[in-house]
């Protein structure tokens, strides 16, 4: 005998009836189906030190989290830094990476946008110049703007949300689109919203003596 | 070391004869003491000694000298260790036994890199522990350099946090703050990388303040669940009519084992364990179910599938403990406590979430609670369960000798509160199934990550962390000779533990995988020729014995635990004999395997 053990063989036991699906969510095997993805907005406020993108990055590659773009850069609060993140994962999918994202040192605050929130995103696009005229309209149309024209190519900067973006490039193909670069979106909850929770933005001003202005409280245009 | 910095050690010895002869060195002594180090190596140890670490596991090397000189004049004891792995896994484990992080250092390059596997060990158990890497100095860095490795870089997947001290000034606060966030919360190992140039310089000249042991403000894990989901709870659990608690490795971390035993006696639930969480329940109580998941006992599996509620506490549902998924605890609503919210629904959902710290969630549960739940058919069918599916094997006295009988041996010749530390493999199983736990932190093991070798440098980390306590160290053939240089250590020492070293001469584990999914190909799993670790111990400058029969052990298990110093056994044990009860990877734990053919 080589470590058998005595006791009622795996088929003559009692098994229960239910089960769970993949994700370890309790089911109904009648009506199961799967989870569908769905695109997220995830904002996090972190302390602006070094390294701190390659963490939060290197947390999505090894957590096989499905990142759509990555935009970071410096808040109104000196040494804090904002990351915002599209994800395309289920809602399960969507809450690890809050959860996962929130437990790294940096991170001060994550948060969810909803679909109102402000949201933009940055595109150059540069294409042949043969047609400048047609490549002027398009660029006005979206309310773009030309930073580089020549004989042979025109290049342009066009901003806005995704959709938008998305419309545009397809616009720019009837011209031969030579190289694009995207920044991915970035975005702000809409109002009075913190983007964060609890979030308290820093009222940035340009001086002491600008703060004097009437400018009403809590806009950015003074 | 400067001239000056050794002045202001001097200085700071009360037993220093020079120490008071003038006005300057009484202020350095005054600055020493608060911490006012003099150079950033200084303030490494000022941190360590402020945080209440004692005891330091580490191998020399060239970017961690100046924090070895600072060493040199510092009450820590620092143990040197043959190779940095066992000094990871020797911290690890002094962090599991002493719930206090213990502390491993190495040098730049190899030596952080040979930490690695120590320090994802730690990781994947939530241990607390904190790692010291040198580096080489910040105007080499980037510049791959002799002996230089992105440790931070390297580390940041198996560390809770890690840190690059780039500046003398503040280093000691960055040590501190490391100290004080790997015991904080869900612990775990952090590490702080200290370029040889920051250690060398010269701090500003001790500001008086001592280093910092504080989490940084990012940091501030609940403690009390949420009062809505507590209630929530309560309900669930009187309405229950199967209910079973899964105590997880939380409840050993968070203090928890004494409220868990209380909690569970009042409302009479059975227990069940994973692996990291044995010892936290007595497993001589009646409720007590022991450990579930992949080799745990016919009974915890069958009451872990069948239950219609569990409450969680502090477990992360690891793929060995459930099994797949789909079948795991299939019909229970789930309530889960964890001070990590990262873990609640992380690979089974949860229907009620409690994030917390395990104690105050179970005392809040238990306030809240009206009436227990009335399930004594439960109750006796899990007696039933544990009469079905003992845990026993044969011994006829003509047959090799069973590493379960040796087992059983060292747990009579010991006290309750022996601890057992253990490599990976199937003497692992052997261990956790046939030693009766009754305490919590006596079982130190690796459980995530499953490191073979982890058992020597742990019975070493544990036995520093409590030296009154018997150390068995159970070990494989082949995980023995992954870290068996360790004895030199032991010896070293003077170290009294013991090493049972459960010899098939065979990496037992592949091989019983072999035998059930690979048509019995042993492909690189047999060792054809094997030291014998009897006379291998003698020749390390510990005692050595050998045992091949059944009346051999009692004897041998008696003069190896008197021996005062490291002994090691080496018990020629039955080369056939496999772990079971065994579930099958990703299978259903309610059908776990009773024999090979069942697989």
């Amino acid at each position: 005998m080589t470590g058998e053990l005595r006791g009622p063989a795996p088929d003559e036991r009692p098994q229960p009836d239910g089960r769970r699906n993949s994700q370890g969510t309790r089911i109904d095997p009648e009506v199961e189906a799967e989870q569908e993805t769905r695109t997220a907005v995830v904002s996090a406020l972190v302390e602006h030190e070094p390294g701190v993108l390659a963490k939060v990055s290197g947390l999505f590659s090894r957590r096989q989290f499905n990142i759509e773009s990555l935009t970071v850069g410096p808040t109104t609060v000196e040494g804090n830094a904002r990351i915002t993140l599209v994800v395309e994962e289920t809602d399960a999918g969507i809450d690890q990476v809050k959860k996962q994202v929130a437990k790294l040192r940096p991170v001060i605050q994550v948060g969810e946008l909803g679909d109102d929130a402000v949201q933009a995103e940055l595109v150059l696009l540069k294409v042949r110049g043969e047609e400048p005229d047609k490549v002027h309209a398009i660029t006005q149309m979206y309310e773009g703007q030309t930073l580089d024209a020549g004989p042979r190519t025109i290049t342009v900067q066009i901003t806005g949300g995704q959709g938008k973006i998305d419309d545009a490039i397809d616009a720019f193909r009837q011209f031969g689109i030579i190289e694009i670069a995207r920044t991915g979106q970035t975005a702000l909850a809409r109002g009075d919203t913190p983007t964060t929770p609890g979030e308290e933005p820093g009222h940035e001003k340009a001086s002491d003596e600008r703060r004097a202005d009437d400018a009403p409280a809590g806009t950015y245009d003074d | 070391m400067s001239e000056r910095a050794t002045r202001a050690f001097d200085a700071a010895d009360p037993e220093d004869p020079d120490a008071a002869d003038t006005d300057s060195a009484s202020e350095d002594a005054a600055d020493a003491e608060a911490g006012g180090a003099e150079t950033g190596a200084q303030a490494v140890v000022a941190a360590l000694e402020r945080a209440g670490a004692e005891t330091l596991f580490g191998v020399q090397g060239g970017a961690i000298m100046p924090v070895y000189d600072a060493l040199y004049d510092s009450e820590l004891h620092h143990v040197m260790m043959a190779h940095e792995q066992a000094a990871a896994h020797a911290a690890d484990a002094y962090g599991v036994v002493s719930g206090t992080p213990g502390v491993c250092l190495a040098t730049s390059g190899p030596g952080a890199t040979n930490l690695v596997t120590g320090i994802a060990d730690a990781s994947m158990d939530s241990d607390p522990m904190v790692a010291l890497t040198g580096q080489v100095p910040t105007n080499f860095v980037g510049n791959d350099a002799f002996q230089e490795t992105d440790t931070t870089g390297v580390t940041a997947p198996i560390t809770k946090t890690n840190y690059f001290a780039d500046r003398a000034d503040t280093v000691g606060d960055t040590v501190g703050e490391a100290f004080a966030y790997a015991e904080a919360g869900r612990p775990g190992p952090t590490l702080v990388d200290l370029p040889k140039d920051v250690t060398n310089a010269e701090t500003g000249g001790g500001s008086g303040e001592p280093p910092r042991a504080e989490t940084p403000d990012t940091y501030d894990p609940r403690t009390a669940a949420d009062g809505d989901a507590v209630a929530a709870a309560a309900r669930t659990l009187e309405r229950a009519e199967k209910p079973v608690i899964l105590a997880g490795g939380g409840v050993v971390k968070g203090e928890a084992s004494d409220r868990l035993r209380e909690f569970a006696t009042e409302h009479e639930i059975p227990v069940a364990t994973s692996m990291p969480a044995v010892g936290c329940f007595p497993e001589d109580h009646e409720l007590a179910m022991e450990m579930a998941g992949m080799h745990g006992t016919g009974y915890a599996n069958m009451a872990t599938t069948h239950c219609d509620v569990m409450l969680a506490v502090g477990t992360r549902f690891d793929d060995r403990l459930t099994g797949g998924v789909e079948t795991f605890a299939p019909e229970a609503e789930l309530l889960h406590v964890d001070i990590d919210p990262a873990e609640i629904s992380k690979n089974v959902e949860a229907d009620v979430p409690l994030v917390g710290d395990a104690a105050t969630v179970l005392q809040q549960v238990d306030e809240e609670m009206d009436r227990s739940p009335d399930c004594p058919e439960w109750r006796e069918q899990c007696r039933a369960w544990k009469r079905e599916y003992p845990m026993d094997y044969a011994t006829p006295e003509d047959e090799p000798l069973k590493p379960q009988f040796v087992v059983e041996a060292f747990d009579e010749a010991t006290d309750d509160d022996a601890i057992v530390t253990t490599g990976v493999g199937q003497h692992q199983m052997w261990a956790v199934q046939y030693w009766t736990y009754r305490e919590p932190r006596t079982w130190v093991s690796s459980h995530g990550l499953g490191t073979m070798g982890y058992g020597l440098p742990a019975a070493i980390g544990a036995k520093f962390a409590c030296d009154d306590q018997d150390v068995v160290c159970f070990e494989g053939d082949g995980s023995f000779l992954m870290t068996l240089q360790e004895l030199s250590v032991a010896v070293r020492e003077n170290l009294d533990i013991t090493v049972a070293v459960l010899n098939n001469e065979y990496i037992g584990m592949v091989r019983q995988w072999q035998d059930a999914f690979f048509d019995g190909r042993h492909s690189a799993s047999e060792y054809e020729w094997c030291p014998e670790f009897g006379p291998l111990a003698e020749a390390f400058g510990a005692k050595g014995f050998t045992v091949s029969e059944y009346d051999e052990v009692a004897d041998t298990v008696e003069a190896a635990l008197d021996y005062d110093g490291p002994s090691v056994v080496d018990f020629r044990i039955d080369p056939a004999e496999n772990v079971y009860p065994m579930v099958p990877s990703g299978g259903a734990n309610g059908e776990f395997a009773l024999s090979e053919d069942q697989l």
